[in-house]
């Protein structure tokens, strides 16, 4: 088995029986600036979001996989508020490269010029002090 | 594969509504207790005859309890999955089951909600859902829902099928005009696909108009054993089938976002009612949007995948169209309190009956009614049911 953008590294082993659980796992990896998919280390797919198991083989060793960036814009719609309730914007399910699908907001353009198909970059910035998982329509740092 | 043969064995043998539209001051319990009361009238029986209960509420966890210490009742069966406002739907088979191992002999399926005008109202418990329950990957990036997850499905349709605005229009627009004929429908002054497709965006592709009803109300149904139904008071309608799927919680994790958990419950519905498509008479589907008339229509087989938008165009499942859909006026312009499924089922025994004057399907025999639950078609039931004459 091949691993394609697969970034080894010490969060690579982590198991479900250490002291914190998958999903606190991959919120504190946001903290840290890496979002992580998990990957099963016996059928070696990824899944999102993270489990105590794999939904595939339901294996328990499961890794992660720090996301590439890249993914494609999979559905998407304009939330409407007033301009006054901090006006509209976009909510959008984004199929990554890694393949699996999240749901994000595309934030560097107009909402209603985010389309289907459109490639779009994850980033994790940190917007009033938190950390926050953003795409955006340009590959900017 | 079914075990146990279930077709035509139960039917169901009273319906009642309360409070369906607004009903200011009074308490959920209070409007579900009226509901009962007129389905026991309705069939003829008594509270005492009850002895098993399908409910749920999108608030509460052990509802169960609190109806049946408010209804006063003891029952042997009790059934309180929540799955969505397809619950009231799925229960069907539950209860079906029940009634032919002899578990108990009459169950009494009800539902009610004074979200509308609710002193406590739906903001707050909204919030208090979403606390107790949050949606940890979707929640940071504020969908606004459920109108967001459908119109994240709407966009999708569109994309990949040419599904229009004016398709997800017709919907909204057949659905008032049944609404029109119902003197139970909360909205029913005059509408246009003009005002339709101009009015104010929710989330797009959806305006106001592709959003069901925010109302209170309550519906309730009894079934019995068809044996014994044909000693009651009203013409029994039989339930030749009921079968549930249910697939996953949040958009995110659906998997095609043009295809419903009712290819599969429908596949089962039809197969187990040993009847076809042409043969249906009138059709209920939970229309919290319009693109989930069009989604059912074609998970269901009435249609084929993507040709949804064009099976509802030009009037086609309004009064007078091809397919009589949501004869109520539906989720969309009849009665929308939260939940909806039990709804769908009364509309569907009413059409049956011959019990809808300006609106009826003449010479209605067969009905199928499908639920829908959760914030993106998450869980839908689907149940065929027939006048005696079919069986």
């Amino acid at each position: 088995m091949i691993f394609k953008n697969v970034k080894f590294s010490i969060l690579m082993n982590h198991q479900i029986s250490t002291s914190i659980g998958p999903t606190e796992y991959h919120h504190q990896a946001i903290e840290s600036g890496k979002f992580l998919i998990q990957k099963c280390n016996d059928c070696f797919t990824n899944q999102f979001f993270p489990r105590s198991f794999c939904i595939t083989c339901t294996g328990t060793s499961l890794g992660w996989e720090e996301a590439c960036g890249r993914g494609i814009v999979y559905s998407t719609t304009t939330v409407r508020r007033k301009i006054d309730a901090g006006g509209d914007y976009n909510v959008c399910l984004v199929d990554l490269e890694e393949g699996v699908r999240l749901m994000g907001n595309v934030i560097d353009i107009e909402p209603n010029d985010v389309y289907i198909g459109q490639i779009v970059h994850l980033k994790i910035e940190t917007i009033n002090g938190l950390k926050k998982v953003v795409f955006k329509s340009v590959p900017t740092k | 594969m079914n075990h146990i043969e279930t077709r035509g064995k139960v039917a169901i043998v009273g319906i009642g509504t309360a409070g369906c539209g607004e009903a200011p001051g009074m308490s959920e319990l209070e409007l579900l207790g009226l509901a009962t009361k007129a389905a026991l009238e309705d069939a003829g029986l008594e509270i005492k005859d009850i002895d098993g209960l399908c409910t749920a509420n999108l608030n509460i966890a052990m509802w169960p309890l609190n109806v049946t210490e408010y209804l006063g009742i003891r029952p042997t069966f009790v059934e309180g999955t929540n799955i969505g406002g397809s619950s009231f739907i799925a229960h069907q088979k539950p209860a079906m089951l029940a009634l032919l191992s002899g578990q108990c002999s009459a169950v009494l399926v009800c539902y009610g909600s004074n979200q509308r005008t609710s002193k406590f109202g739906r903001k707050e418990r909204s919030l208090a859902r979403n606390s107790l329950d949050p949606s940890i990957f979707e929640d940071p990036y504020r969908p606004f829902d459920p109108p967001s997850s459908y119109a994240l499905i709407a966009a999708r349709h569109m994309h990949e099928y040419g599904t229009t605005r004016k398709h997800l229009a017709e919907v909204a627009l057949a659905a008032r005009k049944w609404a029109q004929l119902n003197p139970e429908a909360f909205c029913r002054e005059p509408l246009d696909l003009e005002t339709i497709l101009s009015a104010r965006m929710i989330s797009d592709p959806f305006t106001i108009y592709d959003c069901c009803q925010v109302t209170d109300g309550a519906g309730a149904y009894i079934m019995t054993l068809s044996e014994k139904a044909k000693d009651l008071k009203k013409k029994p309608i039989f339930i030749l089938s009921n079968e549930t799927a249910v697939w996953h919680r949040s958009v995110t994790n659906m998997k095609d976002l043009t295809v419903t958990p009712s290819k599969d419950s429908g596949q089962r519905a039809f197969r187990a009612a040993k009847i076809n498509h042409k043969e249906i008479d009138v059709v209920q589907v939970y229309d919290a949007f319009t693109i989930n008339t069009i989604l059912a229509l074609e998970d269901l087989g009435f249609c084929k995948k993507g040709e949804g938008g064009e099976f509802v165009d030009d009037g086609a499942i309004a009064p007078g169209g091809r397919l009589p859909v949501n004869t109520n006026g539906g989720g969309l312009s009849c009665v929308h309190p939260n939940m909806y499924g039990a709804f769908a089922t009364i509309e569907a025994v009413r059409q049956l009956r011959g019990e809808c004057s300006d609106r009826q399907i003449v010479n209605a025999k067969t009905a199928l009614i499908n639920g829908n639950g959760g914030t993106s078609a998450s869980s839908q039931s689907t149940s065929i049911l027939c006048t005696e004459e079919i069986l």
